[in-house]
């Protein structure tokens, strides 16, 4: 790596120039971001600590955490309509994004730590975006049980999982667009825009969040991932760039 | 209570790009300064290193770098006779966070405004009739400074960023490649322009061959190894596609930590205080004169820190929510015109132009925060807007900031957004595909302000900064005719077929836009129609400056930031050579 470091930097860091760094006592961290970690106060130098980056969040564990058997059995369902298999490339479960929603529901954006969420809460207009009281974990829970009874209600069928393909495409079509009403104070609309995003997050981001199973999707359209380096390819204009993807943690095959 | 600490010379409220700079100038003048922050302290190889920078769902989908608006947000409405409603997740725009703010996870497009922007009223009054500028019922002004005036600044800034481009007017002698149209230039940039990858190239053949102007955009992505001014160091960009809302772990983009605070830390008269929200501004009883800042860390803790001067250096939200909290001014009212405070708020107009080729390799992971190709021929009043109904303009580039699967994968026009046909269509046309972005003017109109909401409120208790927006007739003529005018050099770049994505409808807080609110805290030439002077000083209370695209009147057909930058450089020699000899106003109001 030839990254430049700041010649002060260095300075600091060989030459042990204490940085004046006087943490008050700690607060729990509220959220991630503002008010979320110590006061500090700094002064005299850059401050920089050993041992200290902060490193991306993973999915761990195999398994569902937060899904209920019910609802995994519809998130498996619907996501494979979402993106579906074929041999173009991998589908939404093949890519293993159920496990990767999981995952981000079971945590920090499932709790809606970037979301407000206090009232009160009138509908708004659609300019108005998100307005909800519901978290996101809140809104996958009641609007997967309000999509099943819909189905049963009105589409002759127990669970959406247990619709034909078409049936299926045709609710998930209905709720895309809001012609399909839920009960439940769920707005279908707004779920599913959520919805459709976070399996596209699944499908497409690092490995180390659960999806993107052997980075089939960057595969598929040819993204070479976290690339450090293409600037020997920059004027290469029009020639296919020959990496093969790399996450955060290699690709498979390399020896760790 | 709060408790009260030592007096200082200066406190700094935020510590983004103006906090950087004006805390530079201030320490080199002397003056003891403390700067607060209500975000965390950040630092390249903390918090954005090389091994985990380019992470797409951390940064962007998950806003990491951003402002958590689970404790503060603001509230938004098209207009008047909405009801608001709060911002309940980050979208149209993505405010910054922590030291180095919105500097850490910009693009680095660095742009001039034009020398008629500054004059948008008389300028335009002057050309084509009185009505050009009151249609619409349209609030524009004159900005009280001129190009000439914040050239040096507009220099100061280029010379700390490193800024890579190529010249188009050096001292009013135009040169070639680079932006005929631009206001003269005291100096060539710092450094050349960035390479150019296939797309970029191809937008600027197409664009020449229709008689257009291109140009490589300036940018504060390194082209090169560079030591700025105060001697910090910065290494060449790698392309690597993850600029926009991503910390750059590469020291390649100028950013406060890349370029000052390694200097400015070193000073014993500075200190930066993080997780410290400054709650308001005291003023004396006559609120005539500020005596400091009460502001609460995130322990709880409540604090006065007594001051000779404050300088609001927030966002542009967070300080015209500042100056209303604070009685600093008197509150615009849309009913009657009257007051300031809040008034002019204006945003950014964008579409853009989607390009698809059958056979040609884009290779669109090989970008920069301003790897584009640009022409400016339909930016501000550089073109003749007689019969055409509007005033403005915007830069039309040929661009790629990267490649990042979740958010830049284009799809033809009616292709569905999911199933087998949305999957195919981006196997397809991820590599072959690229995009034209229009960067248009937003024009201040009467309706379109910021004040207090009435329901909503933030964790201290505070009411939330109301947003009452929409895009004016004239801003919508305006994007209309430039989107027609990128879409001939899509077409003559000879895809296989393109998309136009043209701004329609009222502005939604949904789909990200641009980070690039400006105005609520607008600088003019006398105090009936502005909150600050040309120096940014407050007309009600000379000890107060509140600095940021909050100063401007209407928003420009460009990026924000050199202006804001160049704006702050020019209020710091201002306040170096006139204020501290003489505390009061600087300009007789």
């Amino acid at each position: 790596m030839v990254t430049k470091v700041n010649l002060r930097r260095r300075q600091l860091l060989v030459g042990g120039v204490a940085a004046g760094i006087a943490g008050t006592a700690a607060a729990a961290a509220l959220h991630d971001g503002e008010l979320g970690a110590p006061p500090q106060t700094i002064r005299g130098a850059v401050p920089w600590k050993e041992g200290t980056a902060d490193a991306p969040p993973g999915a761990t564990g195999s398994g569902y955490t937060y899904f209920t058997p019910v609802e995994a059995t519809f998130i498996e369902a619907a996501v494979a309509r979402l993106i579906p298999n074929d041999e173009v490339g991998p589908g939404a479960v093949e890519a293993n994004v159920p496990f990767f929603l999981d995952r981000q529901l079971a945590g920090p954006f499932g709790r809606g730590d970037h979301y407000y969420l206090g009232g009160p809460w009138p509908k708004g207009t659609p300019e108005q975006g998100y307005q909800s009281r519901f978290s996101p974990a809140q809104l996958y829970r009641a609007a997967i049980a309000a999509v099943d009874q819909y189905v049963g209600a009105n589409l002759g069928a127990a669970t959406f999982a247990k619709l034909a393909a078409a049936d299926q495409d045709k609710l998930l079509k209905g709720l895309e667009s809001g012609d399909v009403k839920l009960d439940g104070g769920v707005d279908a609309k707004s779920f599913f825009a959520m919805f459709l995003q976070n399996t596209k997050e699944g499908y497409f981001s690092d490995p180390i969040y659960g999806g993107n199973k052997d980075m089939g999707a960057w595969k598929m359209i040819g993204f070479p991932g976290a690339h450090y380096n293409y600037k020997d390819w920059v004027t290469r204009h029009g020639e296919r760039v020959p990496f093969p993807p790399v996450g955060f943690k290699g690709r498979p095959g390399w020896e760790t | 209570m709060a408790t009260t600490l030592k007096p200082v010379d200066a406190v700094l409220v935020g510590f983004g790009w103006t906090g950087a700079i004006m805390g530079q100038q201030l320490c080199d003048a002397g003056l003891n300064v403390v700067a607060f922050e209500r975000g965390p302290w950040r630092d390249t190889p903390t918090d954005f290193a090389t091994g985990f920078a380019q992470d797409e769902l951390r940064y962007m989908w998950r806003h990491h770098l951003f402002q958590n608006v689970s404790d503060d947000t603001l509230t938004i409405r098209n207009n008047v006779n909405q009801e608001a409603l709060p911002m309940r997740h980050l979208g149209s725009f993505l405010l910054g966070t922590g030291v180095g703010s919105g500097g850490v996870h910009w693009n680095g497009q660095i742009w001039r405004f034009l020398p008629t922007d500054f004059l948008t009223k008389s300028h335009n009054e002057k050309r084509y009739g009185k009505k050009a500028v009151s249609a619409y019922d349209m609030t524009v002004q004159d900005w009280g400074v001129t190009y000439e005036e914040l050239e040096p600044h507009y220099d100061q800034f280029d010379q700390l960023c490193g800024t890579s481009g190529k010249a188009g007017n050096l001292h009013g002698q135009i040169q070639a490649g680079g932006n005929p149209f631009e206001g003269p230039r005291s100096n060539e940039y710092p450094n050349p322009p960035m390479l150019q990858t296939y797309g970029p190239t191809l937008f600027g053949k197409a664009a020449a061959e229709l008689g257009r102007h291109p140009f490589p955009h300036p940018t504060g992505n390194m082209s090169q190894a560079y030591t700025n001014p105060l001697g910090a160091q910065m290494g060449a960009c790698t392309y690597c596609g993850f600029c926009e809302k991503f910390g750059c772990g590469n020291y390649s983009k100028a950013s406060p930590q890349t370029t000052v605070l390694p200097y400015l830390l070193q000073k014993s008269n500075f200190t930066l205080k993080t997780e410290c929200e400054v709650l308001r501004v005291e003023l004396t009883a006559d609120k005539k004169r500020a005596t400091g800042v009460t502001y609460v860390n995130s322990a709880g803790e409540e604090f006065f820190q007594p001051a000779e001067m404050v300088i609001l250096s927030a966002y542009v939200l967070q300080n015209v929510r500042l100056l209303l909290l604070s009685g600093i001014g008197k509150p615009y009212d849309p009913k009657t015109g009257e007051g300031v405070v809040g008034k002019n708020y204006a945003y950014q107009t964008m579409s853009s132009v989607n390009v698809f080729f059958e056979d040609k390799l884009m290779n669109p992971f090989i970008g920069a925060g301003a790897l584009a190709t640009v022409i400016d021929d339909f930016n501000g009043d550089n073109f003749d807007h007689g019969g055409l109904g509007f005033i403005g303009g915007a830069y039309i580039a040929g661009m790629v900031t990267g490649g990042r699967p979740i958010e830049m994968i284009y799809t033809p026009q009616n292709t569905p957004a999911w199933g087998l046909e949305w999957k195919h269509a981006a196997a397809k046309n991820y590599l072959r595909s690229f995009s034209l972005s229009i960067h248009g003017s937003c024009m201040s109109a009467r309706g379109n302000y910021l004040d207090l909401d009435p329901t909503y409120r933030d964790i201290h208790g505070r009411p939330m900064l109301r947003m009452t927006f929409d895009f004016t007739e004239n801003d919508h003529k305006m994007s209309d005719y430039l989107t027609d005018r990128a879409a001939e050099v899509a077409k003559a770049m000879n895809p296989r077929e393109i998309k136009l994505n043209r701004r329609t409808g009222s502005w939604s807080v949904t789909p990200y836009q641009t980070t690039h609110n400006t105005g609520g805290a607008i600088m003019g030439d006398n105090p009936k129609n502005s909150v600050v002077n040309k120096y940014l000083q407050s007309w009600d209370v000379p000890n107060v400056f509140s600095m940021g695209a909050g100063a401007f009147p209407q928003n420009a057909g460009y990026n924000p930031t050199a202006t804001l930058a160049a704006l702050a450089y020019m209020s710091a020699d201002a306040i170096k050579s006139q204020y501290l000899k003489s505390p009061g106003p600087l300009v007789r109001g």
